[in-house]
């Protein structure tokens, strides 16, 4: 008999390739996923070190942090980021690389084109340069975001050299509410255990809560483990993950269907096993959440209120506190919702999946985009946009008044052209409300795609629950 | 790619004590565009360091003349958060800094750290807070010497701090090992195991 394992533990056993005798582990990489900001100088490594992509087969790249959102059948104007594009375009042809590029019809975010194309399997180990590679843990993979010195070490040996994370269970009990997300969920949590909350850990999410979710709910729970400081999160896959990928061009085909459901039944953390830590979270009693400050886990209740600087318990957070408050204009005691915003952004690698696109339509369906706002919905891949039009969403958000734009990362980081201007407030779906996060000076709010539509329409911070949504 | 060897380093020192600096603030976005790795130096903390209209922004911590020719930075908790982005790193390297001293890091910029050769070195709060203290009652002129293959950070003051760092860092540190010329000695074992697998 062995000892219970974790699903990490399992994972993480199938792909030691060799202890090194300091303590960490040579560990295999199934699949890599490559994108045009973290990739350039990797590539150039190899090539003056005259070494090879040593399996270009399980390596993917795509192009989505700087690309243009507008019409795609225009030259890029940014003449540096047309660069970089290019420079991966080289890459991949030199070194046999998959890519999917500007004009492929399966381009979009990494994060979002990786499990839509079944590339991403459960328990596989995926690296990306890219810390929100944590995604695609709902698939019972293990995977973490990388710098670019290990992304050209994968790239040159398969292998990322890694000493073993601890681990810690986030165990969500209870049935959310209706007008409570996934996203309100993960958010919650990282306002429970701060953004250092994690850190040295893998998050295995379980519990109730976590089984009920949708696939595309998991992923958006999972990729925001890196806001809670964690290396990866990890959901056990199911019946839920296993009816996501069947059928999907990447994914087994149907002779082999059979057995890899079979070994991936196997990926559950075993009765008994030990977690290094954990933490219990009622989903029931979670509310809509929206953040208030400069990192995701100034966060609070949409029926909540910007907290005192003086209710924090050390010096550094108060003064935390008070650097964030003057950032984002905000004074003490003032309710959240009501708050008045210019931009709204749907979007990112956490919201911009089809149920996300879905769930915000519902509430634009039939309303207009509030006078003096910009509303813009970025899908988060080209199919996710061929989905959204095949259901007429993009007349539902085109008529409320909202922008129908190309998949990318957006403003999630705004290296493109999408961004926020100085002052202006907006309602975001992404997954950082960092300081200059969406544009030097925006300030940004995180909340879900529903509290995103709603809070366009509305011009301001709305409790998406005392609207009534889905009659049309 | 083959780094200077870290092995004792003696510097100027800087202070940015704040917790949660995250990597968007260490290199924003407008800069990751470059397909080199250099050119980032001017842009770290650009948004802080600078001012709308370009100016330096003479309350940042790194714009005082004390903190001018500073190779250490001390730093808050949680430094390095978010973004997995080695431009930050890059950066603070270009602009001259060797080493970090802080509470905590965030586990990718930790690694990114180790791969360009900057010490990152663990401390507790309460050492990081007294560093503070001593370094701003210096004014310029206080000095830091982290030993690595003592795992000891000294002033010429009486300060001293034992750290610990993960043995393989530290040994890719103080050789300025090239990670993957290392795994390429295992190149066996991965091709043993991509067998085993199929």
């Amino acid at each position: 008999m062995t000892a219970p394992r974790t699903l990490f533990a399992k994972v993480w056993d199938a792909h030691v390739v060799h202890r090194f005798p300091e303590g960490p582990a040579l560990l295999y990489v199934d699949l890599h996923l490559v994108h045009e900001v973290t990739s350039p100088q990797a590539f150039e490594g190899l090539r003056r070190a005259g070494r090879r992509v040593r399996r270009p087969e399980q390596t993917v790249a795509t192009v989505d942090h700087n690309v243009p959102t507008g019409d795609r059948t225009l030259p890029l104007d940014d003449p540096i980021a047309a660069k970089q594009l290019d420079a991966l375009a080289q890459n991949a042809r030199a070194f046999g690389v998959e890519l999917f590029d500007l004009a492929s019809p399966q381009q979009g975010i990494v994060h979002v084109i990786g499990p839509e194309l079944g590339l991403t399997q459960p328990g596989m180990v995926v690296v990306c340069g890219d810390s929100h590679t944590a995604t695609h843990g709902a698939f019972g993979a293990f995977a973490l975001g990388i710098g670019t010195s290990e992304v050209e070490h994968v790239l040159a040996t398969q292998c990322l050299v890694l000493s073993k994370p601890r681990t810690m269970e986030a165990r969500f009990t209870g049935r959310r509410s209706p007008g409570v997300t996934a996203k309100d969920l993960i958010l919650a949590l990282i306002g429970r255990i701060g953004t250092a909350g994690a850190t040295g850990h893998v998050l295995e999410y379980t519990g109730e809560a976590i089984s009920a979710l949708s696939m595309e709910e998991r992923m958006t729970v999972c990729n925001m483990s890196i806001e809670a400081g964690a290396r990866a999160g990890m959901i056990a896959p199911d019946e839920t993950t296993f009816a996501y990928l069947e059928g999907r061009s990447r994914a087994p085909g149907h002779r082999d269907w059979g057995r890899a459901v079979m070994t991936w039944r196997q990926l559950q953390s075993d009765p008994g096993a030990a977690y290094d830590c954990r933490v219990d979270l009622d989903a029931a009693a979670v509310a809509p959440q929206v953040t208030w400050g400069t990192n995701p886990g100034m966060v609070t209740d949409i029926t909540g209120y910007v907290p005192n600087p003086d209710d924090f318990a050390t010096a550094d957070e108060r003064q935390a506190v008070e650097r964030a408050l003057a950032y984002m204009a905000l004074t003490p005691g003032t309710p959240l919702a009501g708050l008045p915003i210019e931009r709204v952004f749907v979007g990112s690698c956490t919201n911009a999946r089809i149920e996300d696109l879905r769930a915000a339509a519902q509430v634009a369906r039939g309303r207009k985009v509030a006078s003096g706002v910009r509303a813009m919905v970025v899908p988060g891949s080209q199919r996710v946009k061929a989905q959204g039009e095949r259901e007429g969403l993009d007349r539902v958000f085109l008529e409320a008044g909202f922008e129908w734009r190309n998949a990318g990362c957006s403003m999630c980081l705004g290296m493109n052209a999408d961004v926020l201007r100085r002052g202006e407030r907006c309602a975001s779906t992404s997954n950082r409300n960092f300081e200059g996060r969406q544009g030097a000076g925006g300030r940004t709010h995180l909340m879900s795609p529903a509290m995103a539509a709603a809070a366009a329409v509305a011009g301001r911070l709305v409790d998406v629950r005392e609207w009534e949504v889905g009659s049309a | 790619m083959t780094l200077a060897p870290f092995v004792r380093h003696t510097g100027k020192c800087a202070a940015l004590s704040r917790a949660n600096v995250d990597t968007d603030q260490i290199i924003p976005k407008q800069f990751l565009k470059r397909v080199e790795r250099t050119g980032f130096g001017p842009a770290l903390f650009h948004d802080w360091r600078f001012r709308e209209d370009g100016s330096e922004n003479p309350e940042f911590e790194l714009n005082q003349p004390d903190a001018a020719g500073a190779t250490i930075l001390i730093a808050g908790a949680n430094f390095g958060c978010g973004s997995s982005r080695e431009h930050a790193v890059w950066a603070l390297a270009e602009y001259g800094f060797r080493a970090i001293l802080a509470p905590s890091f965030a586990d990718i910029f930790l690694a990114n750290c180790c791969q360009n050769g900057v010490a990152a070195v663990r401390l507790s709060g309460d050492q990081i807070d007294d560093l503070v203290r001593r370094s701003r009652a210096g004014h310029g002129a206080y000095r830091l010497t982290i030993d690595l293959e003592a795992q000891r950070v000294t002033d010429e003051a009486g300060f001293h701090a034992a750290f610990t760092m993960e043995p393989y860092r530290r040994e890719m540190l103080l050789r300025g090992l090239d990670e993957i010329g290392r795994t390429l000695l295992e190149e066996a074992r991965i091709t043993t195991f991509e067998r085993s697998r199929v």
